[in-house]
């Protein structure tokens, strides 16, 4: 414990202090990207490629005008939200009954199985594109919005499963037990008992599977052609080869991480919540 | 009663129904890369569905490593999502020879003999035309004429690299953030390979001999390389190796560049006053040479390509014949100014008064694309075509691998002679394995 440092009427001390400023520098260090992009958004081509950067000058909308004109923003947004809603639900669907037997219901390859989920992470994306292109263009599924939605809930699964069941091991089995004593069926022992006491978890899992759908691009610039395009690709169509773009990639991109943001924003307690689940056993 | 009604009522919805979908319109789906006059192109896209209402058009805009890596696993897997593809003067004979692309065949109003005979060939195989070319484009130098004057210096119309070097030591000035030359570092077959080829070709090398072996440690490859690394070590920039076409239209925008060789496309924007501070301070010269000017500056074309799964080739050769022909120049012209249209493609356009008034680099970049010759561009005799690149389908990955090694000599990790000697080892290894040659 470090002492107090007395200086005038106010008591500082000096390792909460040293801490804050440190989370702060932390935080503007990671926020600093999105800062840059942002503020890129509103200059002009010329001052986006300035060296050094220009922080002081006349914001323009004209490369938000220039991507509303070129591109339909909506359909690519409409996309965004149905394969992240629908990726986000079909996961729940999933992962819930699976976290429930293996948080309540244990086997000794329980662990093993929780290890193997989590290991399929661990392969690079590319790896599986092959098969997957192929079995996408097999069944008339290339550039389909159901293709991306089955992929991203593939995804997001196992970390799904992984939140999901440190959420479900918090609540003691006891009560579960007492609820089966009293009669109440899996259906109802599953929405009077567990879904009150999970929903913090259950939502916050939802919303992370919903950001990570969302911002998915691999996938989609590998997957998708005209028709089933998220944000990710339209962002992703702003880079050229030849020729300066870096302010309207940056206005794209902010028109792309707007909704999420906001989304995040409101839902931070929550998305904190669950993951940190399990943090102080 | 009521029935008869519904039944009739039904009966008609079903019938307006089919009619409806027997005139739908064809939905074209073109693949293209986020170019300025590709963007252009997609703007007036409307005059072309006005004119064919029975064809919709549908964009999708990638990246150009990710267009390149989509359209060849669509044409390799038939997946058939395109029905119009971007490609380039690379991929043109290749996938035409394999079948993977359609040629083209037009009416004697679009004159294909208006095309810029160099283009022309660069798509061709076996002379059948396989893409038709948007925009086309050579390398040239670009320098500041205020620095060069004001350093007591001349730059001629076709310059040699050694007086290119001279010039640049006398125009750096480090300590006011001037660099005597800007040239590409950036790995990849596209990027530095580009440029370093021409170097190597006009120091008369080569990339293989007439029995398909890799020549990338002859003398001609080791004294271009050994030059460009001086050179840049010297009066580049820092962070070379990183640098590609954009990174370095920035730096010459900011006019911290002397003189840059590079796509001949980048004149229009550097004279472009709304997006470079020294858009009047430019002017331009043909690509340096050295031992031979074969092959010294290069050849690249951005051309629309049908591909053989397409189900709607003949309304894609339609969308093509409209884009790529003299009225659609005209039309850019008319609604953008004459400095917008695509150039690098025909004859006409350079003959338009308007035009070489409008564009002042004119002159230089047909020069540029004239002499330049895709099936002669090497000192010695060489089995393949192509300037900057050499048109098989295993140079892709060799100019990977052997650029990723220069950039690192570039950046001062390895001796040139080390990595041109690790670039033969890789790039023998991948013609042995494709059966080029035995050991």
């Amino acid at each position: 414990m470090s002492k107090p440092v007395r200086t005038g009427k106010y008591d500082w001390n000096m390792r909460l202090v040293s801490r804050t400023l440190l989370a702060w520098a932390i935080t503007f260090i990671i926020f600093f990207p999105l800062l840059f992009m942002f503020v890129t958004a509103f200059k002009t081509e010329l001052q986006a490629i300035a060296v050094p950067s220009v922080w002081v000058f006349t914001p323009t909308w004209e490369n938000f005008a220039l991507v509303q004109e070129r591109s339909g923003y909506f359909d690519y947004a409409w996309n965004s939200v149905i394969t992240s809603v629908g990726s986000t639900i079909l996961g729940l669907l999933i992962a819930v009954p699976a976290a429930y037997s293996m948080a309540f219901s244990p086997t000794k390859r329980t662990k093993d199985i929780l290890m193997w989920m989590l290991s399929t992470k661990m392969m690079p994306a590319v790896g599986a594109l092959l098969p997957i292109y192929v079995l996408c263009q097999t069944f008339g599924l290339l550039d389909n919005v159901i293709s991306l939605i089955i992929i991203f809930t593939m995804m997001n699964l196992p970390i799904m499963v992984w939140m999901l069941y440190s959420n479900f091991k918090d609540i003691p089995i006891e009560i579960l037990e007492a609820a089966r004593m009293d009669g109440a069926s899996l259906s109802e022992e599953f929405r009077h008992v567990l879904l009150p006491l999970a929903m913090g978890g259950m939502a916050s899992t939802g919303l992370l599977c919903l950001v990570l759908s969302w911002n998915e691009a691999f996938w989609v610039l590998n997957l998708t052609a005209a028709n089933a395009g998220t944000l990710a690709s339209l962002v992703a169509s702003y880079s050229s080869p030849e020729g300066l773009f870096w302010a309207k990639l940056s206005a794209v991109s902010v028109l792309a991480i707007a909704p999420i943001v906001v989304f995040g924003w409101f839902s931070q307690k929550q998305l904190v919540q669950g993951l940190t689940f399990g943090a102080v056993k | 009663m009521k029935f008869t009604r519904l039944f009739t009522a039904i009966s008609g919805a079903i019938l307006l129904t089919s009619a409806t979908l027997s005139h739908a319109a064809t939905e074209l789906v073109v693949a293209t890369v986020n170019n300025g006059h590709m963007v252009e192109m997609q703007k007036l896209s409307k005059h072309f569905e006005d004119a064919n209402p029975d064809i919709k058009l549908k964009w999708v805009t990638l990246e150009e490593g990710v267009l390149r890596q989509r359209v060849t696993t669509d044409i390799a897997t038939k997946g058939g999502q395109f029905d119009v593809m971007t490609i380039g003067m690379y991929e043109a004979p290749i996938w035409g020879k394999k079948g993977w692309i359609k040629d083209l065949t037009f009416d004697d109003a679009y004159d294909v003999g208006d095309i810029l005979p160099a283009i022309r060939d660069g798509l061709s195989a076996d002379g059948k035309l396989y893409a038709a070319p948007f925009y086309g484009e050579s390398s040239m130098l670009m320098y500041r004429k205020d620095l060069v004057e004001k350093a007591g210096m001349d730059m001629p119309d076709n310059p040699t690299w050694d007086h290119v070097a001279e010039v640049a030591a006398k125009i750096t000035d480090k300590d006011n953030g001037v660099y005597g030359i800007c040239l590409r570092g950036k790995p990849g077959w596209g990027d530095n390979m580009a440029l370093i080829t021409t170097m190597a070709n006009t120091f008369g090398g080569q990339w293989f001999d007439m029995d398909w072996k890799p020549q990338l440690e002859s003398k001609p490859w080791k004294d271009a390389v050994g030059f460009y690394v001086d050179l840049m070590s010297k009066y580049g920039p820092p962070g070379s190796a990183s640098n590609s076409f954009n990174e370095i239209l920035a730096l010459y925008n900011e006019g911290k560049c002397g003189m840059w060789v590079d796509a001949t496309i980048a004149a229009s924007f550097i004279t472009d006053p709304a997006q470079s501070k020294v858009a009047d301070k430019v002017a331009f010269a043909q690509a340096p040479t050295k031992a031979t000017p074969k092959g010294a500056n290069w050849l690249w074309a951005w051309a629309l390509a049908v591909p053989e799964s397409s189900k709607h080739s003949a309304e894609a050769q339609k969308f093509i014949e409209w884009s790529t022909s003299k009225d659609y120049i005209n039309l850019v012209a008319k609604e953008e100014g004459w400095s917008k249209v695509p150039t690098g493609t025909r004859a006409s356009t350079y003959a338009n008064a308007d035009f070489q008034k409008a564009a002042v680099f004119a002159s230089a970049e047909k020069t540029a694309i004239d002499s330049a010759n895709p099936n002669d561009s090497t000192l010695p005799k060489s089995p393949y075509t192509g300037v900057q690149f050499a048109a098989i389908p295993e140079f892709q990955a060799i100019g990977i691998a052997v650029g990723q090694q220069l950039s690192s000599a570039l950046a001062g990790k390895m001796s040139v002679d080390d990595a041109l000697k690790a670039s033969q080892v890789s790039a023998e290894r991948e013609m042995q394995r494709s059966g080029y040659f035995k050991k």
